[in-house]
């Protein structure tokens, strides 16, 4: 077992306390930022080899080192707190257990990146999280963290402000650039890239999106020197990462551990196997944006984004889903198309009207009215929404039907009928009034 | 009642404004204010929010009907919302729903006719690992069973 301390999520009591945030070391890591140049911190997260936790792995250090330097326009940062990819339940942990990292975290990158305003955007059903971080932030205001109070208590000139800006209820705007126009005021439709955010995002000035415990790593990472936090789990992609892992287990929960765990490890050790002792038919690894395995592929498996990679699929949210032998693939898939066809903004056609259609397609598979031609027809459907959008979320509902369809191709077979057979006539003419007077009277 | 905020809510608005670049980007914010005191966004309370936002309705309504927990129509005092996404799901979740669904007597989005309750099927709200999950107004509740619900909902006034 993994007995290292945790960096994101120490076992502090009352860590959401300032007091004792402050007793715990908090703020050393950005007395000692100060004390650097920019470009140093920039340096020491580009070591640290830390990658973006919000699901699509990008180097973090490398990021920030986009933003211009030299330029008067006011910079922003966007902290997204979207967390609505379902199976992801972490940031969610640090706005409730350790929200002044986060606040500490984001200092940092904007001390970095000559940030003048940050906006922590949470998702509106996270009502209580939202007020959670509001009274975190108020009291780091309160006490001179944040704000203009920050010359007096780090002896030094530099300022930055941060604002909490809640939701209301829509998965697209954890895309970056959708949450930068709901943001800005507007219906959150995602942009199409370039330009980029760091040339021209919030407000037509340059723009950092970073995941909320990307950000709680950097303080971290401040401490230790990005060196020594490179050598910790998974060789190219660096780190602890807070593993939320739901579904058929014994002991669902987030777990701070470090990457490249073996997937069996996080199963049977950290969260005792799945109940009744079950076989395993597949496993998500990263939010149910990402392509399943099949319970007999897991074994020697890491949860690193390098190891996924090369099995096809990848480490996004770290949100780890277990079904059991029992468990209906059709149904499961059925569901996931649901959730995306409903959280389509609809700009793009193939992703309005491809999820649309996947949809439909896998209501008639389970319904028992599709011929196996029409499995074909639902992974052709995939394919063409895959890469032919604005933004990934045509990737993200693409990718979880073709990979249940290619692993588990039989579910959806047994279900379908050899051909098809035309009784849709007849229910739509036994629902004109005609008809049912002609039943009445018999 | 009369759709107007009160003098205090106004300053709080403007203050709201003056926390973004651009005083558009407090919509949200103030729909969520406009939605707490007047309980869903009709089209007078919107039509107030553009005139205290000095924005065209038809923004308004475009921003508001773009996110699912501003309310276009009324609904209950209690507004229950079960999970039926995946993880919910393979615990239960959909059970949770049905149940719910029978004994209010009432859809997706519908209220009851007593204004006590309404129902919404939601998407994954970011608590697979208390699933299945309910929600009820802003309070999350995990783990729950079909008896739990029940005396979670016959606690509700
Ligand atoms: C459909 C969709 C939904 C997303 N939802 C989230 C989210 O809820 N939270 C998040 O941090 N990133 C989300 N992302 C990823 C963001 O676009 C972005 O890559 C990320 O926030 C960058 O932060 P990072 O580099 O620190 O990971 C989503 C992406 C897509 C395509
Ligand atoms: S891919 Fe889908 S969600 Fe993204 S912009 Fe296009 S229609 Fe909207
Ligand atoms: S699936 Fe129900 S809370 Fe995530």
């Amino acid at each position: 077992m993994y007995t290292a301390p945790n960096l994101v999520l120490p076992r502090v009591e009352n860590l959401s306390s300032l007091d004792v945030y402050l007793k715990h070391g908090g703020f050393d890591a950005y007395r000692r930022a100060i004390h650097l140049s920019t470009d140093e911190v920039i340096d020491e997260v580009k070591r640290s080899g830390l990658r973006g936790r919000g699901g699509a792995c990008f180097p973090t250090g490398l990021k920030w080192s986009f933003m211009p330097k030299s330029t008067d326009k006011p910079k922003y940062l966007a902290i997204n707190g979207d967390e609505s990819e379902p199976g992801s339940f972490k940031d969610r942990q640090i706005f409730e257990y350790n929200p002044h990292q986060l606040i500490e975290g984001i200092l940092i990158a904007s001390y970095a990146m000559g940030i003048s305003k940050s906006f922590i955007y949470i998702r509106g059903e996270y009502h209580k999280w939202v007020r959670l971080m509001e009274d975190a932030l108020a009291e780091a205001y309160a006490k001179g963290y944040v704000g203009s109070g920050m010359k007096q208590t780090f002896g030094n000139d530099y300022t930055t402000d941060i604002v909490v800006h809640k939701g209301a209820g829509a998965y697209i705007c954890g895309e970056e650039t959708s949450l930068m126009s709901s943001l800005e005021g507007d219906r959150g439709y995602p942009r199409f890239k370039p330009p980029f955010p760091a040339n021209k995002g919030l407000w037509g000035m340059p723009t950092t999106i970073n995941n909320v415990e990307t950000l709680a790593a950097i303080p971290p990472i401040m401490m230790l020197g990005g060196d020594a936090y490179a050598q910790i789990g998974a060789k190219g992609h660096s780190g602890t990462i807070l593993y939320g892992v739901s579904g058929h287990i014994n002991n669902p929960a987030v777990f701070e551990l470090p990457t490249g765990l073996l997937l069996t490890d996080l199963i049977y050790n950290y969260c005792n196997g799945i109940p009744n002792n079950k076989r395993i038919k597949a496993v998500i690894p990263g939010g149910s944006s990402m392509p399943p395995l099949r319970g007999d592929e897991i074994e020697g498996v890491r949860l690193d984004e390098e190891s996924l990679k090369v099995l096809g699929t990848h480490i996004g949210t770290a949100g780890v889903m277990v079904m059991d032998e029992d468990t209906d693939i059709v149904a499961v898939t059925l569901r996931i198309a649901k959730f995306y066809h409903h959280e389509s903004c609809g700009q793009c056609t193939p992703c309005r009207e491809g999820c649309g259609w996947m949809e439909k397609i896998l209501h008639r598979i389970q319904d028992g009215d599709a011929t196996s031609g029409d499995i074909d027809l639902l992974y052709d459907v995939a394919s063409n929404i895959e890469g032919n959008t604005i933004c990934a979320l045509g990737d993200a509902a693409a990718w979880p039907v073709k990979g249940f369809i290619e692993k588990f191709r039989d579910e959806f077979e047994v279900l379908c009928k050899p051909q098809r057979s035309f009784v849709a006539l007849n229910v739509v003419h036994g629902k004109r009034s005609t008809a049912s007077t002609l039943v009445r009277q018999a | 009642m009369e759709i107007a905020f009160t003098s205090e809510e106004l300053e709080q608005i403007e203050k709201l404004k003056a926390l973004y670049p651009e005083s558009k980007a407090a919509i949200m914010p103030v729909l969520w204010m406009a939605q707490k005191k007047f309980d869903w966004l009709s089209e007078d309370v919107m039509k107030h929010v553009a005139e205290v936002m000095d924005l065209p309705y038809a923004h308004v309504m475009g921003v508001a009907s773009f996110y699912t927990m501003y309310h276009k129509k009324p609904m209950g005092r209690n507004h229950v919302q079960v999970c039926t996404n995946i993880s919910c799901m393979l615990k239960g979740g959909m059970e949770v729903y049905e149940h719910v669904k029978q004994r209010l007597g009432v859809g997706h989005t519908q209220a009851t006719s007593d204004g006590k309750f309404s129902l919404e099927e939601v998407e994954c709200m970011g608590a697979c690992g208390g699933a299945p999950m309910i929600a009820i107004n802003e309070d999350f509740y995990e783990n729950v069973t079909l008896q739990s619900t029940d005396a979670l909902l016959d606690k509700c006034v």
